[in-house]
């Protein structure tokens, strides 16, 4: 089989690669090697509602709620609330992502790109080096996809970058691992989005949960790599629903695992871009990785466009890709990767000091960006490390 | 050597992204780990269900 482009991997950043380059005109084939696109979801599903309608109309199909904003809770319980369009670009609509996936890898059909499912890339073709394709496992079957380019939207567990000779090996500290319950409680708040703080509750990372309708929410928890041992998430998110949702049922359950790694030295080599999740585009504070994945396909579907009509498909050629999604996206995932750095040695009290400080201001209405300002303000000691992203 | 326990893993992959040695492979639901494996423990370690273990050489 012959193309211009094989994507591989139809999570989020996949599908918008092959939906953008297949509008351009490209012959694209996307490969997916699990049998149903979008299941089993590794997510918490919640997504800034501006940055979602930039890419895709919004549909009830997969929306499962929308929320006003975000409830932060310190560990000794003090909340503070942000409103929806003041919470970054972090919350607004709660999805579902099985359907929400599978509606982007059918844009992606739209658009004329040949969708294979249950086919798992497992290496590259190469001829002098150079990659010339994919050979893939097709319902149990070897196949061969000539194409002088490739695109690695093949998320947390990415190989294609490792074969293309790009390190995208996450270390313990730089990866965010979970475990997460659909639960159905009656004290689910179904307007908010809620984060739990606290070294006890979650090392180096949170509690949430994220609303998916009536008395339905994600209850997920994430905790730094490298203070994890076997089994902690699981242990840990057990022990928070019985301490605060002790009548709750679990309807679901789902594992997973996200990058917080900050910018990765390279993405690109001969014939090869990485997108998404495999890329480690995902943002390291908040562990949200579906619009930067979107946003990054976005990228590289119109490089891979502009790139193979041209003929020059080297390392160098693919640096417009590079430098396109450094100077937008990256840049927020650069601070964000400091601002992580620091929020992971913070103590309890330290955690508990900030909420204080900011009780009695009035935040609800403050930019993230303000938030930060205050925050630096009021606790300058604790904070001189983030006088960066003060600017 | 890594002992994979098939009926506690939820596979998501996180190990799969985080092994040093591009050891173990995830085939939908079924988690592979081949010879290159150098037995750090990294994996065992992250794993949020703990269905990853190392055992002494020879063990099993
Ligand atoms: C617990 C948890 C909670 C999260 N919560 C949020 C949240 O609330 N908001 C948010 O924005 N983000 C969240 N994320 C992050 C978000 O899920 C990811 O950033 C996003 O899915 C990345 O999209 P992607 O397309 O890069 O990768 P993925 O969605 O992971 O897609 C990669 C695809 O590639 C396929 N694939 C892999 N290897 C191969 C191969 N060899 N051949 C063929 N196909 C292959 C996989 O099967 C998969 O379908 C969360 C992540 C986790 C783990
Ligand atoms: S990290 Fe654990 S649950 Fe996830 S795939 Fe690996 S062994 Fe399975
Ligand atoms: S022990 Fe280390 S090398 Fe072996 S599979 Fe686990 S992470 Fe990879």
């Amino acid at each position: 089989m012959k193309c211009d482009l094989v994507v591989v991997g139809a999570g989020p950043a996949g599908s918008m690669a092959a939906k953008t380059a297949a509008d351009e005109g490209l012959d694209v084939v996307l490969l997916e090697k699990r049998q149903e696109i979008g299941d089993p979801v590794r997510c918490a599903e919640g997504v800034g509602k501006v940055a979602l309608a930039e890419m895709v109309k919004p549909d009830p199909s997969w929306i499962s709620a929308e929320v006003r904003g975000a409830r932060i809770y310190a560990p000794d319980g003090t909340p503070f609330v942000m409103t929806e369009d003041r919470a970054g670009s972090e919350v607004g609509y709660v999805l579902e992502r099985k359907v929400f996936d599978r509606m982007l890898a059918m844009k992606a059909a739209e658009a004329g790109a040949r969708v294979m499912v249950k086919t798992r890339a497992l290496g590259l073709l190469e001829e002098n080096g150079v990659p010339t394709g994919i050979i893939a496992l097709h319902i149990g079957e070897k196949i061969e996809i000539e194409a002088p380019l490739i695109i690695g939207a093949d998320g947390i567990e990415s190989k294609v970058g490792r074969w293309a000779g790009i390190d995208t090996v996450l270390k313990p500290q730089d990866i965010e691992v979970g475990v997460q319950f659909l639960v159905q409680d009656g004290k689910i708040d179904g307007e908010y989005c809620e984060f739990f703080l606290g070294n006890e509750i979650a090392p180096g990372g949170y509690v949430w949960a994220f609303p998916k309708g009536k008395n339905l929410a994600n209850l997920g928890i994430g905790i730094q790599g490298s203070r994890s041992d076997p089994g902690m998430s699981l242990r840990l998110l057990q022990r928070f629903l019985k301490e605060h949702m002790p009548q709750a049922k679990i309807l679901e359950m789902m594992v997973g695992g996200v990058p917080v790694s900050g910018p990765i030295e390279s993405t690109t080599s001969n014939g090869v871009m990485l997108v998404g999740d495999a890329a480690r585009q995902s943002d390291p504070i908040t562990g949200g990785g579906i619009i930067n994945a979107m946003r990054a396909g976005v990228m590289a579907g119109e490089v891979a466009a502009e790139l193979v009509q041209q003929g020059d498909l080297s390392r160098e050629a693919l640096k417009i890709y590079e430098d396109r999604w450094r100077d937008t996206i990256g840049k927020q995932i650069a601070r964000n990767y400091s601002a992580k750095e620091l929020f992971v040695t913070l103590t309890d009290s330290d955690l508990n000091g900030l909420v204080h400080s900011l009780e009695g201001e009035d935040v609800a209405n403050l930019e993230l960006k303000d938030l930060l300002k205050l925050l630096a303000r009021q606790n300058p000691k604790l904070l001189w490390k983030l006088r960066h992203l003060r600017r | 050597m890594l002992i994979i326990n098939r009926y506690k893993c939820g596979y998501c992959g996180a190990c799969v992204g985080a092994c040093p040695a591009t050891a173990l492979e995830l085939v939908e639901t079924w988690l592979e780990v081949d010879e290159s494996c150098v037995g750090c423990g990294i994996c065992t370690k992250i794993c949020p269900l703990g269905a990853l273990e190392l055992t002494e050489e020879g063990e099993t």
